[in-house]
């Protein structure tokens, strides 16, 4: 089975490919790309005046199944991710129960090959159950398949568990994700520390609280040796730890949420708990360290911390609300925001999507080129487009962008040689 | 802060100064003339999900002498215990036939949340850290009883400024009304921010400097029960530095006023003999509390008939 991409910009980040062309698919591979390689015929797709590109990667979704599958299903959270472009998704394992052995990431695996639409690649926990007391089945989940580690949700307070898992894991090349917070620094917290949050009466969540970590976990893993991964970095402090370590050679890599590029603090509004998540919006001057580092590649990937929740969990008072915003079908247009400001290229706004991310991870796909996997993201890059949650993919709905005007919208989404996604 | 504020009193924050300065010449207005019962007929639930005895009287009182009839629930008294979530009860509420909710809540923003799901006007009586506007209305309108004006007024607020809705609210009037408010309290209950909350704010983390030729002081409670940790060592230690006592009184104005909103512990954040002077306007707070609460109800519930009547 042939697919063909006809006349669209092909658009590589990692090879610097930039030039209008086809792209041809046999089976679950690229067979060929560039200008006039293919004719018309069956089984072709009118890209024209459409980006073709690397299907995007995820590194950081909470897909909710299995035990909260009123939340999202891997069904759903795949067509929301496929909806978005993305071709795969890293899946969080703070599910119940907690993703930490080896049952519970096969099981991911073959759900997800059953009815998924796009590749979920799991993220088993670091320690059993999250709690940060005992190590996970690391060698297991590796074995069945596995990309990465993390309690995320959670931090492993406890520095010299984190150490042991970071020595083991350097085995296996795993890395280790952080959700950088000290619990203490932001206990009771519910949004950043600073003015807003006096204005507001909310309890506060320093930026400290995460810097603090990132600093302990630098000096663990370069010690260890050990691949570090900082999820959802979130403030200038942080930028700066990671800046200073990737020049000393710590192999540590980074990613940044489509909502911290783009809202701060100051939009909350109305005490709406859409607008909740950790970690939390942050001040006007970590917005711009975050979009200057994502810029520089301080910042590897953006990754969407993709977290569903039930309406009648958001609306409550914002302190009893929970943390987190679905963001897999918001997460290009917010990307091609800066890059219309001027603040991103669009092959560093791809790349941070595409290939870099692949490399994070050790994944395949992220890449145009023949003999690659044939996982291909089409978008129109002006199109703009209402966001409606009411009418998006996810079983939830709580976005914070929900009523503006966006712009960039994905067209076709192929994993493998399938088409699992097209725009109606 | 939208749409909302026109039909409620969610806070202060929200409120231009004409609408502020409106409030406090009915509550003026009507101290000179009682007002006449134009809210009979009509029914306003007080819901409270913290403890209050002279808010919740105080706004009944206010319903009462208007003419309003009032349903009282408290969280201790309903199903809030059960774990009912706040819209639902809410929800329940307002479908026996109230005219208006007037809340109180231990979360800062609660009122907002009620505000955007029911039709009713929603009156804020205080929620968690964030705003207690009547309670500023009420404070404003005894300053001006005393002081004829408050711009350029030194307004000194001491005590448990983090955690304190009455503070905030003040600051937000009495910035906006061109007073001098000096926010006074140890570091770990006074973040450098406040100060960019309005304009004319300062932040002292000694209270002499604060009290120096002030001419209202405001005393504020140390709130033990929404503290998570330690904020400071002692009682004692809190009462050695920042207990307003009769003789660091005489640092401000001989014709300082001293208010407090209570409730009031005696011998920490406030000296008993401070508390008893002719300087102190404390009881007279009170007072005008229930003034100031019909005002808000008649303007919110009442404001066609008001105007006539005044007209």
């Amino acid at each position: 089975m042939n697919l063909i991409l006809q006349g669209g910009r092909l658009f590589d980040p990692a090879s610097g490919r930039d030039e209008t062309g086809d792209l041809v698919i046999q089976e679950d591979k690229i067979r060929d790309l560039g200008p006039g390689i293919a004719a018309a015929g069956p089984g072709v797709l009118d890209c024209r005046g459409l980006i073709v590109c690397p299907g995007f990667i995820d590194l950081h979704v909470h897909l909710r199944e299995p035990g909260q599958e009123y939340k999202e299903t891997i069904e759903s959270g795949t067509r929301a991710a496929a909806a978005g472009g993305f071709t795969a998704v890293c899946a969080m394992p703070n599910t119940h129960p907690v993703n930490d052995g080896a049952g519970a990431t096969a099981y991911l695996i073959q759900r997800a090959k059953e009815i998924g639409a796009a590749r979920v690649y799991p993220v088993g926990a670091i320690t059993q159950g999250s709690r940060g007391e005992a190590l996970a089945a690391i060698g297991a989940m590796r074995r069945a398949g596995a990309v990465a580690l993390s309690d995320d949700g959670r931090p492993v307070m406890n520095g010299q568990i984190l150490r042991r898992a970071m020595e083991y894991a350097a085995r296996f090349g795993l890395p280790i994700v952080e959700h950088a917070e000290d619990l203490n620094l932001s206990a009771g917290g519910v949004m950043h520390e600073g003015a807003a949050a006096l204005r507001l009466g909310l309890r506060g969540i320093s930026a400290e609280s995460e810097a603090a970590m990132v600093a302990r976990d630098i000096l663990l893993a370069e010690r260890c040796g050990a691949r570090l991964h900082i999820a959802h970095l979130s403030t200038a402090a942080s930028v700066r730890l990671i800046a200073a370590a990737k020049a000393r050679g710590v192999p540590v890599t980074a990613e940044v949420t489509p909502h911290h590029l783009t809202l701060t603090d100051e939009d909350i509004r109305d005490y709406d708990a859409n607008f909740k998540m950790n970690p939390p919006l942050r001040a006007a001057a970590d917005r711009e360290a975050v979009i200057a580092a994502l810029a520089d590649g301080t910042i590897d990937a953006v990754a969407t911390d993709h977290a569903p929740h039930a309406p009648h969990e958001k609306a409550q008072e914002f302190s009893r609300a929970p943390f987190g915003v679905i963001g897999l079908e918001t997460a290009l247009p917010l990307v091609l925001r800066l890059v219309a400001a001027g603040r991103l290229t669009l092959r560093r706004a791809l790349d941070a999507l595409t290939a870099r991310p692949a490399q994070v991870f050790n994944l395949p796909g992220g890449r145009l080129e023949p003999g690659a996997i044939a996982d291909v993201t089409v978008f129109a890059p002006q199109e703009s487009w209402v966001c409606d949650p009411a009418r998006g993919f996810s079983k939830s709905r709580n976005t914070p962008f929900a009523g503006q005007t966006l712009a960039g919208r994905v067209r076709h989404t192929i994993v493998a040689g399938r088409v699992v996604y097209s725009a109606s | 802060m939208g749409e909302s504020q026109s039909r409620h009193l969610l806070g202060i924050a929200g409120l231009e100064r004409p609408a502020i300065q409106a409030l406090l010449d009915r509550a003026a207005a009507m101290q000179r003339r009682p007002p006449e019962k134009l809210l009979a007929g009509r029914r306003v639930l007080v819901l409270f999900y913290e403890p209050s005895t002279r808010t919740r009287t105080s706004f009944e009182v206010a319903a009462r002498r208007l003419g309003a009839e009032t349903v009282s629930v408290t969280a201790s008294a309903s199903s809030i215990e059960k774990g009912e979530s706040l819209l639902d009860t809410v929800y329940t509420l307002r479908a026996m036939a109230v005219d208006a909710i007037i809340m109180r809540h231990g979360e800062s923003g609660a009122p907002f949340l009620v505000a955007r799901h029911v039709d009713v006007p929603v009156i804020n009586a205080g929620d968690g850290m964030h705003e207690h506007p009547t309670q500023a209305l009420l404070d404003a309108f005894t300053i001006l009883r005393h002081k004829g004006r408050i711009a350029g007024l030194k307004v000194a607020i001491v005590g448990d400024i983090l955690h304190s809705r009455v503070a905030r609210s003040n600051l937000w009037l009495l910035s906006r009304f061109g007073a001098r408010v000096r926010l006074c309290g140890p570091p770990s209950l006074l973040p450098a921010e406040f100060a960019a909350l309005g304009a004319g704010i300062e932040c002292h983390h000694q209270l002499e400097p604060a009290l120096d030729g002030a001419d209202v002081v405001m005393v504020l409670r140390i709130q033990m029960e929404r503290m998570r940790e330690a904020f400071f060592p002692s009682e004692a230690e809190y009462v050695h530095y920042y207990s307003v006592t009769a003789e660091r009184l005489r640092l401000a104005r001989p014709d300082a006023i001293v208010m407090h909103p209570g409730p009031m512990i005696r011998g920490v954040e406030i000296g008993a003999e401070v508390a008893d002077s002719p300087q102190s306007v404390i009881r007279e707070q009170v007072e005008n509390g229930v003034l100031i609460r019909m005002a808000v109800l008649e303007q919110l519930l009442a404001p066609a008939e008001a105007a006539e009547k005044s007209a």
